[in-house]
């Protein structure tokens, strides 16, 4: 008995060593092959700092407008049962599902000259090919399923009782929401953020049909991939991972617990 | 106080029917019914926080059934306290203060928090408070905006046996003093004596029975209601208070208690539980202080337990296990001895007004 519950404990300990060896391995390759030389080089370029803050701001306010537009819409999915919510739920995860370069293909056959949407852009003055707010179109798109979910569930957890006694002690709708529920919610709010950016700031496939310039850093590495090869990529790469790492961890400290709150 | 008329609701898997009540001011009233009759449903409904179908709900005279529910002055207090987790103590209780303007605000939350102890909590999370701590943070924070209701969601169900007949007096205590009706759900039949003067039986959506507690215990209109009040052994008395030992007598038994904690030649109802009672040929020799000689008139067989009805003055019930039944070999007819100790008889407070 005691030898089987060694064989179990053993699988799921290799089992883990794998997954993390898997992930930490090309990640470490990648940290530790340019020298020291080349990474001043490429912080130093113009061009790579550029793109690397191009990514941080789109990423950034395409989870800023995920958390405008997706905060209510995650409330309703989480408070009330409708007709066609599961329908609703679908579409919000279908983002996360088609492939990326389908996605930019999606939003161009819309925001085009060819249809009436990009007409009426086009006559606004709003480009979307090949500019940033393309790029925010595309983040967005690509982050937001990523924010509602997390912050659905985060509404999910906190016990509709805690509105009613609200409301019955006499605040409103809107005062309970700013009162009781999005203080209890604001840590699953930061979470969603930091999916929402992550995945936008790592975002390739959908951004290089919509806007190949101005570069972000994903579309920056892989030009540089294509044409010089794996050395000249491998800085560009090390820096995007670094900010991003230190942003991600900035925003989980913030929003993990405190041992006050229990 | 509370009027509903006709009131139907109906949502997926629950619903309401034809509910019509009428509780008068300052009165204790209790729901009662069996987990999913739509006890809680029909709570949050007078609350305003479910949508009704039909029927009219009226407070203080006022139509409210299409006012949202903080417009209604109603309390609540939920089994599981609903305290808000990121407040204080002293935050939480001073809540309803943020939207209600409430005279001499102050006085009455000094008032409160002496009332129900919480001075020395009010800096606390409500992670760090005790069950009981939490209900009282939940009643003095229903309680502060002086509501004409105070809804009570099975406030005694949590809590275990020995602590909740001290909470159920806490609560009887302070539905005097503070002068505000109170509507409490229960699927427990003993919190509705100990506390209630009139009660309803509701069962799948519907009222069975609405009135005083002893008519509807002496009198169930349905076979639904007769079950579920069917509490075994339940006897009524006055208190007599003599020397060093404290009786009960109901006019055909008496009956000693241990403590009963309410005034000489009360009228109270008092229950001895079937597993409290010991089955005996002869006569026991210990410290019980009530024994009786009777003759077994109902056996009732429930399998690895046994329903022993005897004729002691009353009718009274005792349970004993299988093993014992055949060891004693027991048959109708037969005398035997039904002993119980004077803490066995628990007292369910006066609150009939018998």
């Amino acid at each position: 008995m005691i030898e089987k519950r060694k064989v179990f404990l053993g699988v799921t300990i290799i089992s883990g060593i794998l997954v993390i060896g898997f992930i930490l391995l090309p990640l470490i390759n990648m940290f530790t092959s340019p020298s020291w030389e080349n990474l001043k080089m490429a912080i130093k370029d113009t061009e790579v700092l550029k793109s690397i803050w191009l990514s941080i701001y789109t990423a950034g306010i395409a989870s800023i407008i995920s958390f405008l537009v997706g905060t209510p819409f995650a409330y309703l999915l989480a408070r009330r049962n409708f007709f066609g919510k599961n329908f609703i739920e679908s579409v919000v995860d279908i983002p996360m599902v088609i492939p990326h370069p389908v996605v930019g293909i999606a939003i161009l056959s819309v925001v085009g000259r060819n249809y009436w949407f990009g007409q009426i852009l086009s006559k606004i003055g709003i480009r979307i090919m090949g500019s940033v707010p393309g790029i925010i179109v595309v983040l967005t798109f690509v982050g937001i399923p990523f924010y509602i979910n997390t912050v659905k569930d985060g509404f999910e957890s906190i016990s509709s009782r805690l509105e009613n006694v609200s409301r019955s002690l006499g605040a409103s709708i809107f005062s309970t929401f700013f009162r009781i529920t999005f203080p209890l919610a604001w840590r699953s709010i930061l979470v969603g953020i930091i999916m929402c950016s992550a995945r936008a700031i790592s975002e390739f496939g959908a951004v290089v049909v919509i806007a190949y310039h101005p570069m972000t850093a994903p579309v920056m590495i892989y030009e540089r991939f294509e044409a010089y090869g794996l050395a000249y990529s491998q800085p560009v790469a090390v820096w995007l991972t670094l900010v991003c790492l230190i942003l991600f961890l900035f925003l989980r400290i913030l929003s993990a617990p405190r041992e006050k709150e229990g | 106080m509370i009027r509903i008329e006709d009131l139907c609701v109906d949502l997926p898997g629950f619903c309401l029917k034809d509910i019509n009540l009428s509780i008068e001011r300052g009165e204790f009233f209790v729901l009662l019914g069996p987990t999913g009759a739509g006890k809680t449903l029909l709570l949050e409904t007078i609350a305003g926080l479910i949508p009704t179908k039909r029927g009219k709900i009226y407070i203080k005279g006022v139509d409210v059934t299409n006012l949202p529910p903080e417009r209604r002055s109603i309390g609540i207090v939920y089994q599981d306290y609903a305290l808000f987790p990121h407040l204080t103590v002293l935050e939480n209780v001073k809540y309803g203060l943020h939207f209600y303007k409430i005279d001499k605000a102050k006085e009455r939350l000094n008032q409160l928090l002496d009332r129900l102890r919480l001075r020395p909590l009010i800096k606390r999370l409500p992670v760090n408070l005790s069950g009981g701590e939490k209900q009282r943070v939940a009643l003095a924070r229903a309680l502060i905006v002086n509501p004409s209701v105070l809804l009570l969601d099975e406030p005694l169900s949590a809590l275990d046996p020995n602590f909740k007949e001290d909470v159920g007096r806490e609560l009887k205590k302070l539905h005097q003093e503070m002068n505000v009706t109170f509507l409490m759900v229960t699927h427990d039949f003993t919190d509705v004596l100990s506390l209630a003067t009139r009660c309803a039986v509701i069962n799948q959506g519907k009222i069975e029975q609405v009135g005083e507690v002893v008519e509807i215990f002496q009198r169930p209109r349905s076979s639904f209601v007769a079950n579920f009040v069917g509490a075994r052994n339940i006897f009524c008395g006055r208190l007599i208070n003599e020397d060093t030992h404290i009786w009960i007598d109901t006019g055909k038994i008496k009956v000693e208690v241990a403590d009963a904690q309410i005034k000489n030649k009360e009228k109270i109802y008092f229950i001895i539980r079937p597993e409290d009672i010991i089955v005996s040929k002869k006569p026991l020799h210990s410290s019980a202080r009530n024994c009786y000689l009777c003759k077994i008139i109902k056996i009732i067989n429930r399998g690895a337990v046994i329903y022993l009805t005897a004729d002691i003055g009353e009718r009274i019930t005792a349970l004993i296990t299988k093993a014992s039944f055949e060891e004693m070999n027991i048959k109708k007819g037969d005398s035997v001895y039904f002993t119980f100790k004077a803490s066995a008889v628990h007292s369910m407070g006066s609150g009939l007004n018998i």
